[in-house]
């Protein structure tokens, strides 16, 4: 339960109120997360949350967050500048399938702010490209301001080896893409049910639609994972709040295949 | 009369001195005394720290003190307090952390654990302690300081005699007789004629007391007379969980029995305060007033209050019905998910403490029997 120090070296707007923090201990690290873990980051005086991890550490690159300031706790650590201090804890939680969805084709689906944890599953894919079959990612925000990683979206846009996809719910008319919720870019992509890994993190309405529309295209929903969220305050399975049913989040999951969890998100205030 | 081994008589005036034997051990004592009109867990020095006497009436939304057998010491039932408060209290420090220039500190407060004997805590609670093991102290990640709590604990385990309407533990298997998990379990015996406990250490701490204590074997007359109290102790008991409720509770998420609960149900926490088998917490956080010292304390907290499943945008179980709903089927049915066994130990407490008096077993029964 005590985080380690850690401080701020860069930091980025992804959106109005979105900021993704660039992170290196003050001396001792934590264990390397694996894509679609969090870790639970506290701010001074204002409390701990988690967040996913939205970058891993390694070859120079830093610890990445990417945090929505929505509560007091993500509004202070959104507040950090460089050179500031904050803890962390973990990482904790289950990490995308990425081992078992090699040799098949993989179709990630993010909404919003559910982007930040597959982006390391996103590099993960492009860094080990050959392991996989089809690579699509399709990603849905409110409007185009609200797009994370824009630039490094749109560079993955213009590689052979990948199809990105990106609809907005609604936009001005300097807006040339798509428009309309995420799970209508799904007729775009070829789905071969015997071969393929979905990753979903969003909304939970998005991921329970989105996951409708692979099922109904014959995927099974062991092969369909998503990332779910709930109040934490421990991230070890004692504090009972993250409790989904019979799962706990922080310890079960975030990362579900949807055979866990699809009865359990369909139950209204669960 | 043949005696019976590991079973021992001590009489009321030589059991006094346990206390004293407790304190020279090291240990200190909590057991079951009288404070604002209810049996609490107190500090215990002596037999006038006890209840003696006294018997507490209890029913759905009602708890009194009124006078019992004269001279007994074990005439009631439990009262709102478990060895949970102990083992894990209601609020803790977790850390300070310092700000020093930019950086953060974080510091772990000194944690001293007192060697303390549990002093006539009931089966029940007892069953509720390795309920809470497995929570706590089994799973990949140990709290430490209840493992310490724990571990310095000396449990005295006081068979019931005298069960309250409320209780319903023998379908829960959980009482009124202790079978395992404390080192001295100990059986009270009144009537016209005699008084005495039968004891029955089960540890070698037990051993120890009983060879302190001024005692002598039982014959199998006075064992047949204990086991005479616990076997009217469920014959008195007339509540009943329904069996096997894990996988039946969640799976009737939208029966109609929930929004009638929900008209009743006060959403005031009362029933997870008592139960000795929560164990929810949340943290709160706050500065010192120059502003460089936080300090992060662990509290107990309920999963009927609004902030307990809060997240952006608002709460997941915002009205009643959904927070009665996640604290009985997770109590009686996904925890057998997450633990393999129960949450519920059948101490009646949730029933006797609730303001408009709901009980589970009857809500339980509702919903899986179709009601």
């Amino acid at each position: 339960m005590t985080p380690l120090p850690y401080r701020v070296t860069a930091k980025r707007r992804e959106t109005p109120d979105t900021w993704t923090l660039d992170l290196e201990p003050v001396s001792e690290p934590i264990a390397t997360p694996r894509p679609g873990q969090f870790t639970m980051l506290y701010a001074f005086g204002r409390g701990e949350i988690p967040i996913s991890v939205s970058g891993l550490p390694g070859d120079g690159a830093p610890l990445r967050h990417t945090i929505r300031a929505v509560g007091n706790v993500s509004e202070a650590l959104c507040d950090l500048a460089p050179g500031d201090g904050l803890g962390v804890r973990g990482p904790f939680g289950t990490c995308w399938g990425l081992d078992g969805a090699e040799g098949r084709d993989v179709v990630i689906m993010a909404g919003g702010i559910g982007l930040a944890p597959l982006r390391p599953a996103i590099e993960h894919v492009l860094v080990h490209r050959d392991s996989y079959g089809r690579f699509a990612v399709l990603v849905g925000c409110r409007t185009p301001g609200d797009l994370l990683y824009a630039g490094q979206l749109e560079s993955w846009r213009g590689r052979f080896d990948v199809e990105v996809e990106v609809t907005v719910d609604s936009a001005d008319p300097g807006w040339h893409g798509d428009v309309g919720v995420v799970t209508s870019l799904l007729p775009r992509i070829p789905v071969d049910p015997d071969n393929i890994a979905v990753m979903m993190c969003g909304p939970e309405v998005m991921m329970r639609f989105g996951a409708r529309a692979m099922v109904e295209r014959g995927v099974a929903e062991v092969d369909i994972e998503v990332s779910t969220e709930r109040n934490m305050k421990c991230a070890i399975g004692h504090c009972g709040h993250c409790q989904l049913g019979p799962k706990f989040i922080c310890a079960d999951g975030p990362v579900f295949p949807l055979s866990q969890v699809g009865p359990l998100l369909a139950v209204r205030s669960l | 009369m043949a005696t019976v081994p590991g079973c021992f008589v001590v009489t009321p005036s030589d059991l006094s001195a346990l206390f004293g034997i407790l304190d020279e051990l090291g240990y200190r004592t909590l057991g079951p005394t009288v404070r604002d009109g209810a049996i609490v867990i107190g500090e215990i020095s002596g037999i006038s720290d006890l209840p003696i006497g006294i018997t507490d009436e209890q029913g759905p939304g009602r708890y009194r003190l009124r006078d019992g057998v004269a001279g007994a010491w074990f005439g009631f039932a439990v009262g709102p307090q478990s060895a949970r408060a102990h083992l894990s209290p209601p609020e803790r420090p977790l850390l300070e952390i310092r700000s020093r220039g930019p950086t953060l500190e974080f510091v772990e407060p000194e944690h001293h654990t007192e060697r303390t004997a549990l002093f006539g805590i009931r089966p029940c609670d007892l069953a509720a302690m390795e309920v809470q093991d497995r929570v706590l102290a089994r799973g990949p990640h140990p709290d430490p300081r209840y493992v310490a709590a724990r571990d310095t604990t000396l449990v005295v385990v006081v068979n019931c005699g005298v069960p309250a309407d409320t209780c319903f533990c023998p379908s829960t298997r959980t009482g009124p007789r202790a079978r395992s998990g404390f080192d001295l379990s100990v059986t009270e015996v009144v009537d016209q004629t005699d008084h005495y406990f039968v004891l029955e250490p089960g540890s070698e701490a037990g051993v120890e007391i009983v060879e302190r204590l001024e005692h002598r074997p039982a014959d199998r007359a006075e064992v047949n007379a204990a086991l005479a109290t616990t076997e009217a102790a469920v014959e008195a008991i007339s509540r009943s969980l329904p069996e096997q409720l894990n996988g039946r509770l969640l799976a009737a998420a939208d029966h109609s029995r929930w929004d009638e609960v929900a008209a009743r149900c006060l959403s005031c926490g009362n029933c997870t305060m008592v139960c000795p088998t929560c164990f929810c917490s949340d943290v709160r956080d706050t500065t010192d007033l120059a502003g460089d010292t936080a300090t992060r304390v662990q509290v107990w907290d309920s999963c009927f209050t609004l902030g307990h499943s809060h997240l952006h945008g608002g709460s997941v179980r915002a009205d009643t019905r959904s927070r009665y709903r996640q604290w009985l089927t997770h109590k009686l049915d996904t925890w057998w998910d997450q633990f393999g066994q129960s949450g519920c130990v059948g101490c009646g407490r949730c029933i006797t403490w609730c303001p408009p008096g709901i009980d589970l077993t009857v809500e339980a029964a509702a919903i899986v029997g179709g009601g």
